[in-house]
């Protein structure tokens, strides 16, 4: 088209040939119907995202913890095994029979559950799936879990054991 | 689709092409979408002067929905019993956007029932409750009288202090009834008094019993819109046919529709952020009742009419003409179809009319009394 796309000159083409101008517009109007929806759609679903987001983003903050106090944790006997929450999730801690003191996190690299500590046969053990863990190191021995459980560095006081990152 | 549709029919959209027209006629082919379409194109609306209150049904609906949506949001984080209160507070004050969705759905629920009502009032006046919309006009007020039961189960969910004397005073009505009064208002109530068990079972009735009820009576009563289609009031019944116009329902007709619903979420969303719905104070129960205190506006009228026949006839007298008068009028509204048959304007439909008049000054009346002695 040569001529300037006028107002005039669109309504003036409209019954001979109404290519490019009404195409045109049609493509703004749709593009315009577009972002309205779009913005009413984002309007209305983001105080909805939020909404159910918030205990999730609550406990990633809680998460973000990098040590816990267990007071009176020192008190456990010598061969057997307490939970505890790090952050959010479940812990646990094992006195050995000799004296050693370990924690690890106590949820199972295949698929989540919580793991338990065995003492009769010294492992731990998750439920759920039949995975072993080495009570000491908790690298994975047996079973599907695909990793090793993650170790925490553990502070034994006198009246309370601290855990922190290791 | 019918056998014989196959192979493709020479459809509009059969000759569109690209991925989101190959879609489609998958799909339509399958579940004959564009059978749909065109009874939807086929059908008519008419078009006359007062087509402005044909909306208000969908408007009611598009309520409908937005408490259906936020009231499954609310549920996510609502404990129903002791920890009511608590959970709300986290809901309004804790929780992100908690303040908002709770207070789309008090708005919602406001709004709901005022559309029903212009709702009602416009098939009353238009009167398109005659034969053979009778049962459209039925259903359409046990929808009514359902709402206002929804709204006053949710009242109390909050157990706020307003929530906690709104219930008890709004169960002392069915406990003024002769004999069985007490019996009903004890089994409601779950006890003598208001308390976390009639929170747990008003909880059970607002979002179990009532959407179950609600939910096959609205298709019942949507069904029958789309069976006899929208009524035409008696001023364009005396045209000639040839004078009278009609729009297709599709897209004409829905497109108006929707852009109803828009204009009502932006009202929706616009009170509900500007003002946002307040909780109160915790219910106690051996606290005395928080001075100004009054129903929600929509069960205002009763309550004036019961207040003022109390201050006119001391004594039981008063409760129980008042209650007998509400129950008349709500009687004579119910029946007004096999009253009011005729389809030209004779006697009776005047006197329908201005039955019509007294009864929605009645309620204006009375509400704004109401308001007016707080």
């Amino acid at each position: 088209m040569s001529e300037p796309n006028t107002p005039e000159n669109a309504r003036k083409m409209e019954p001979v040939e109404e290519q490019p101008a009404s195409a045109a517009r049609r493509a703004f109007v749709r593009l315009g119907v577009g972002a309205v929806g779009a913005g009413y759609a984002s309007a209305i679903g983001y105080p909805i995202y939020a909404y159910l987001a918030t205990p999730a983003q609550r406990a990633a903050a809680a998460a973000a913890v990098t040590q816990t106090q267990l007071d009176g944790a020192d008190k456990l006997p010598a061969g057997s095994a307490m939970m505890f929450r790090f952050g959010p999730k479940p812990a646990l801690l094992i006195h050995h029979a000799d004296g050693t003191w370990v924690a690890m996190t106590a949820v199972c690299t295949h698929l989540g559950c919580t793991v338990q500590y065995e003492a009769p046969e010294n492992r731990i053990f998750c439920a759920c799936h039949g995975g072993v863990y080495d009570a000491r190191t908790g690298a994975n021995v047996s079973g599907p879990p695909p990793k090793p459980l993650t170790q925490f560095r553990v502070e034994v006081t006198d009246g309370s054991i601290v855990i922190s990152r290791a | 689709m019918a056998v014989s549709s196959y192979p493709e029919p020479e459809a509009k959209t059969a000759a569109k092409k690209g991925a989101g027209a190959a879609l489609f006629r998958w799909v339509d082919e399958r579940l004959g979408i564009e059978e749909i379409l065109a009874f939807a194109r086929h059908k008519t609306v008419p078009e006359h002067a007062h087509s402005f209150w044909y909306y208000w049904g969908g408007v009611s609906l598009f309520f409908f929905l937005v408490q259906v949506f936020s009231g499954v949001l609310l549920l996510v984080y609502y404990r129903p019993g002791v920890e009511a209160y608590e959970s709300v507070r986290q809901i309004t004050y804790d929780i992100r956007f908690g303040w908002l969705i709770r207070s789309t759905h008090s708005w919602a629920a406001n709004l709901m029932v005022f559309a029903i009502f212009v709702h009602m009032f416009s098939v009353f006046f238009m009167k398109a409750y005659r034969r053979p919309r009778e049962f459209g006009w039925w259903s359409g007020l046990a929808l009514l009288g359902l709402t206002m039961v929804f709204g006053f189960s949710g009242y109390l969910l909050p157990m706020d202090d307003l929530a906690f004397f709104a219930t008890k005073i709004g169960l002392e009505i069915p406990a003024s009834m002769p004999v069985v009064g007490t019996l009903i208002a004890d089994i409601v109530r779950g006890g003598p008094d208001v308390s976390e068990v009639t929170i747990q079972r008003f909880f059970a009735l607002h979002v179990v019993v009532l959407p179950l009820v609600y939910v096959p009576l609205l298709f019942f009563h949507m069904w029958l819109v789309q069976r006899h289609g929208n009524a035409m009031p008696p001023a364009e019944e005396a045209k000639p046919e040839a004078e009278r116009r009609t729009i297709p329902f599709f897209p004409d007709f829905f497109s108006r529709d929707m852009g109803m619903w828009l204009i009502a979420l932006n009202v929706l969303a616009g009170l509900a952020a500007l003002y946002p719905w307040q909780l109160g104070p915790q219910a106690d129960p051996i606290a005395p009742a928080p001075l100004g205190i009054h129903p929600e506006w929509y069960f205002m009228s009763t309550f004036q009419i019961l207040k003022a026949f109390g201050r006119w006839f001391p004594g039981e007298a008063g409760e129980v003409l008042g209650i007998g008068l509400f129950t008349l009028v709500l009687l004579l509204w119910a029946i007004i179809p096999l009253y009011d048959t005729r389809t030209h304007a004779g006697r009776r439909a005047r006197a329908a009319t201005w039955f019509g008049y007294f009864v929605l000054a009645g309620l204006i009346g009375t509400t704004i009394w109401g308001y007016w002695e707080i």
